[in-house]
Order: structure tokens, then C-alpha cells, then sequence
């Protein structure tokens, strides 16, 4: 606020403030109407961008005591541990590498099988290694905030998994941060398919980080407890075959059976993620390729 | 006693910038519950300690600030920090003269109206709290508050922020 004279400050002090109901009006309006044009339209994208960036070395140093603590347990560790460390990842190598010749030769051979069947070929994907940088803090919504943003090329709808199989997507970009929605939030579906039997179904979000619900699956669908459920590619969002969820519970309703499904991603712990990449971001068709997006904007109300 | 008007003001956005990072810092399990809202506190403070500097246009701008922050709808706790600093400001007088274990139990109120603007607003764009740990926050802040109390007053007191 500007510069009191005395006499205003005095008046402060015994009266009240004559004009606050009044700026309260106005702050309350003015909000209201930014956060209906905010969900509603994309006009304050800009305005977003612009406090995003002001804001963003804050974000970053809030990640700081996090780092620090990372870089003293690498630095501090004891040579006995790393040595450890160092054998059981080499194990790990070996092992992954012998999974890895086995898979080579079947995509080989997936490829071969495919071109004689002349259907596409599915392009190797690239990826993007991610670090969280900040939860949203309403407990109900799962946002998570990435360091990446536009600079990196990070597009909206861009698929995230982490280690063991799919966290969610990409729905909002920053200059340098992204928004990703987890796929356990409430508003989220995902197009999947169960890996043994190939019944295909959506996976809902029920905003706890352990559950999924399947949607529409028939009684008398072929379902067990602890089948893998994999992305199946439709909607054109995410790839086929990155492993979602297992089923954690099967039981029959009327008219379709309740499946509860967990997902094999840790969504409640995650440090780093990557992000897919199908194409480079110039020789990518436009999103309008994507008829059944599973997080489709919803449909502009224009007056 | 009236030394130039804006004496002091980097103390109070060090404060709220310290409030934010706060905010962020990783608790342990239950205790991330009832992790207070301190940008609110310490905003309840300055709006209670200078009155005639900190109010409710400093608080929408630091709540909109928070909404970029946190991701939330742009407005969110811009709303609901506009409407705690107005209760402030129309209240400040008598919680002054409170004790401080009293005091607590105002901030407990105007943290409550905070938390549930919050999230009635997050409701309305399909993210209804689905139990009552989200008033939980509340409760936090009102047990934290003789502690933000004591060091924002011995900050303003040092660095003669008036």
C-alpha cells in the first residue's frame, strides 16, 4: 500500500478499514471470473507461463534439501557399501542383458512377422528421464509437477512411465515444467487390455494411489486375480503394451463385475520418471489423430 | 516512529518466500496431514502486525502466486486468501490483544474458512474431498502458531519493520 500520513494511520488504528468489504468484492469477483475462464478456456495460458517462470527457481530450491541429502549419501557412502552396490548391479546387468538378447530377436522377428503381414511397424520410442519437482497439494487431485517443460520438447498428451510401467500423461506445458495427471486421478482413463486374455477395457483413476477401477467388464469375462494389464494402444495417447496394473480384485455385479486393479508403478513415491517420446515433436501429426483421447479437453461452451 | 514507509518490506516477502519453500519440504507420513498452510500464517501475521501494509490485495496476489506455485485453478487461493485477510483486517484488533495460546484459536477459524474455500472450489471443478483429513491442516497451523508468532514478531522487532 502506499505511504500513510499520520492521521490515515491513526484512523487505522481506531476505526474500521471503510473500503475493505468493498476490495474484498472486487479480489473475490476478479478470482471468480479467472477461474472459470481458467478451466473453462485456455486465455490464461500466457498469464500462467509468465508467474510460472517467476516462480519456478523457487520450486527448484525447494527440491534442494532432497538433492543435498542425495549427494551426501553418494559422496559419504562407505566403499564396502558401493562395493556391494557395484556386484549386484553388474549381476543385474548381466541378467537384464541376457533378457535383453532374447528380446532382440524376438522384435526381430515380430518385425519380420509384421511386414509379412503388412501392417506397421511399431517405431522405436525415445525417452526422456524426468525429475519430480513438487505434488500438488490438494490431497484429491494426483498432479505431479516435472522438470521438464517446452524447452525440452515436452508436448501435452506425451505418455509418462516410470520403471515398472505407466504413471500418466502429460496434460499442461511451462517453458521449463510440465503438469503430468497420475493415472489414479479421479478424472483420468486409460484405454487397456489384459495382457493374457486380450479383453480390452478402461482403467479409471478412483484418486487413491493404489486402486484402478476396470470399466464395463462383463461377469463372465475371463479374469483372475494377479492378471498384468497393459496399455492397448487405443485412443492413440499411449503405445501398446507398457504394463498399467495387475488385478487386485475380482468380484461379480450387476450389470458389469467390480474389478479393482493395482497399479505396478509406485504413483506415491515417485522420484524420477521418463517421458515418451514416439517421434521428434516436428514429424508429429497434430493431435487431432487422436479421435478417443482419453483426456480429450472438454468441448469449448461458447456463447 | 514513522521512519520511511517501506522499511522493511524484503523482511515480509522473505518471510512468505520462506513460508512457500516450507511448504514443500518432504514430512514424515502422518505428519504430512496436518502440514500447516504457512503462507497463510504468516500471511494472518503480517496482516495482523501491519495493517495499513499487508492486506487483502497482498493477500489475493500471494494466493495467486501460490495457485502458479501449486497448479491449482488460477484463483483458487488467491480467493481464499483474500477472504482470510479480510477477516483479519476486520478482527485484528481484538486477536492483538489475545494471548497467545487464544490467538491460536482464531487462526484456527480463519485456517478452517481457508481450507474450506479451498477446497468447495476444487469440489465445484470435480475433485470433492473424498473425507475430512483435508480440515486437517487447520489444526496443524493452529498448534504451530505461537511458534510462527514468536519468530515473525522478534524478525519485525530486529529488523524495526513497521
Amino acid at each position: 500500500m502506499a505511504a500513510l500520513t499520520p492521521s490515515k494511520r491513526i484512523q487505522y488504528l481506531f476505526t474500521v478499514n471503510p473500503t475493505a468489504i468493498l476490495q474484498l468484492g472486487f479480489w473475490v469477483a476478479l478470482s471468480i471470473i479467472m477461474m472459470t475462464v481458467d478451466h473453462r478456456y485456455q486465455y490464461l495460458d500466457g498469464l500462467r507461463d509468465v508467474l510460472g517462470t517467476v516462480v519456478y527457481p523457487f520450486q527448484y530450491l525447494m527440491r534442494l534439501p532432497a538433492e543435498t541429502k542425495g549427494w551426501l549419501d553418494q559422496n559419504l557412502a562407505g566403499r564396502g557399501a558401493l562395493l556391494e552396490e557395484n556386484a549386484r548391479l553388474r549381476e543385474k546387468q548381466i541378467f537384464l542383458n541376457a533378457q535383453l538378447q532374447k528380446l532382440t530377436t524376438l522384435e526381430a522377428e515380430n518385425r519380420r512377422l509384421r511386414s509379412l503381414l503388412e501392417s506397421t511397424v511399431n517405431t522405436p520410442e525415445r525417452l526422456l528421464i524426468a525429475e519430480l519437482l513438487a505434488v500438488d497439494f490438494d490431497p484429491y487431485r494426483h498432479h505431479i509437477l516435472l522438470n521438464r517443460g517446452r524447452q525440452h520438447h515436452v508436448y501435452v498428451g506425451q505418455p509418462v512411465l516410470d520403471q515398472h510401467g505407466v504413471i500418466g500423461q502429460i496434460i499442461h506445458t511451462d517453458p521449463f515444467s510440465s503438469t503430468a495427471i497420475l493415472i489414479t486421478d479421479v478424472s483420468h482413463a486409460l484405454p487397456i487390455q489384459i495382457n493374457r486374455t486380450g479383453v480390452r477395457t478402461l482403467a479409471l483413476g478412483t484418486g487413491n494411489f493404489q486402486e484402478l477401477k476396470l470399466l464395463h467388464v462383463p461377469n463372465n469375462a475371463d479374469v483372475k486375480v494377479g492378471d498384468l494389464l497393459v496399455t492397448s494402444g487405443l485412443g492413440g495417447r499411449f503405445p501398446h503394451g507398457y504394463p498399467v496394473a495387475t488385478v487386485a480384485k475380482f468380484e461379480p455385479g450387476s450389470p458389469f463385475a467390480n474389478i479393482i486393479a493395482k497399479p505396478v508403478a509406485q504413483l506415491d513415491r515417485i522420484r524420477e520418471v521418463m517421458l515418451l517420446e514416439d517421434a521428434p515433436p516436428d514429424e508429429k501429426p497434430a493431435p487431432v489423430a487422436a479421435p478417443m483421447a482419453p483426456m480429450a479437453p472438454p468441448p469449448a461452451h461458447r456463447p | 516512529m514513522i521512519a520511511a514507509p517501506r522499511a522493511g518490506s524484503w523482511v515480509v516477502a522473505f518471510s512468505f518466500l520462506a513460508a512457500f519453500l516450507l511448504g514443500g519440504l518432504p514430512l514424515p507420513g502422518w505428519l504430512e496431514r496436518f502440514r500447516p498452510d504457512w503462507v497463510a500464517m504468516v500471511l494472518i501475521y503480517w496482516n495482523m502486525a501491519l495493517p495499513h501494509r499487508v492486506g487483502i490485495s497482498t493477500g489475493w496476489l500471494v494466493g495467486l502466486l501460490l495457485d502458479v506455485g501449486r497448479g491449482a485453478l488460477l484463483g483458487q487461493h488467491a480467493l481464499a486468501l483474500a477472504a482470510v485477510a479480510y477477516l483479519t483486517c476486520q478482527m485484528y484488533r481484538r486477536i492483538r490483544a489475545a494471548p497467545l495460546w487464544q490467538q491460536a484459536f482464531s487462526i484456527l477459524v480463519f485456517l478452517l474458512v481457508e481450507q474450506i474455500l479451498v477446497f468447495w472450489i476444487s469440489g465445484v471443478i470435480g475433485y470433492p474431498p473424498r473425507d475430512w483429513w483435508y480440515l486437517a491442516p487447520a489444526v496443524g497451523g493452529m498448534v504451530c502458531w505461537p511458534l510462527v508468532f514468536v519468530i515473525l514478531r522478534d524478525a519485525r522487532r530486529y529488523f524495526q519493520v513497521s
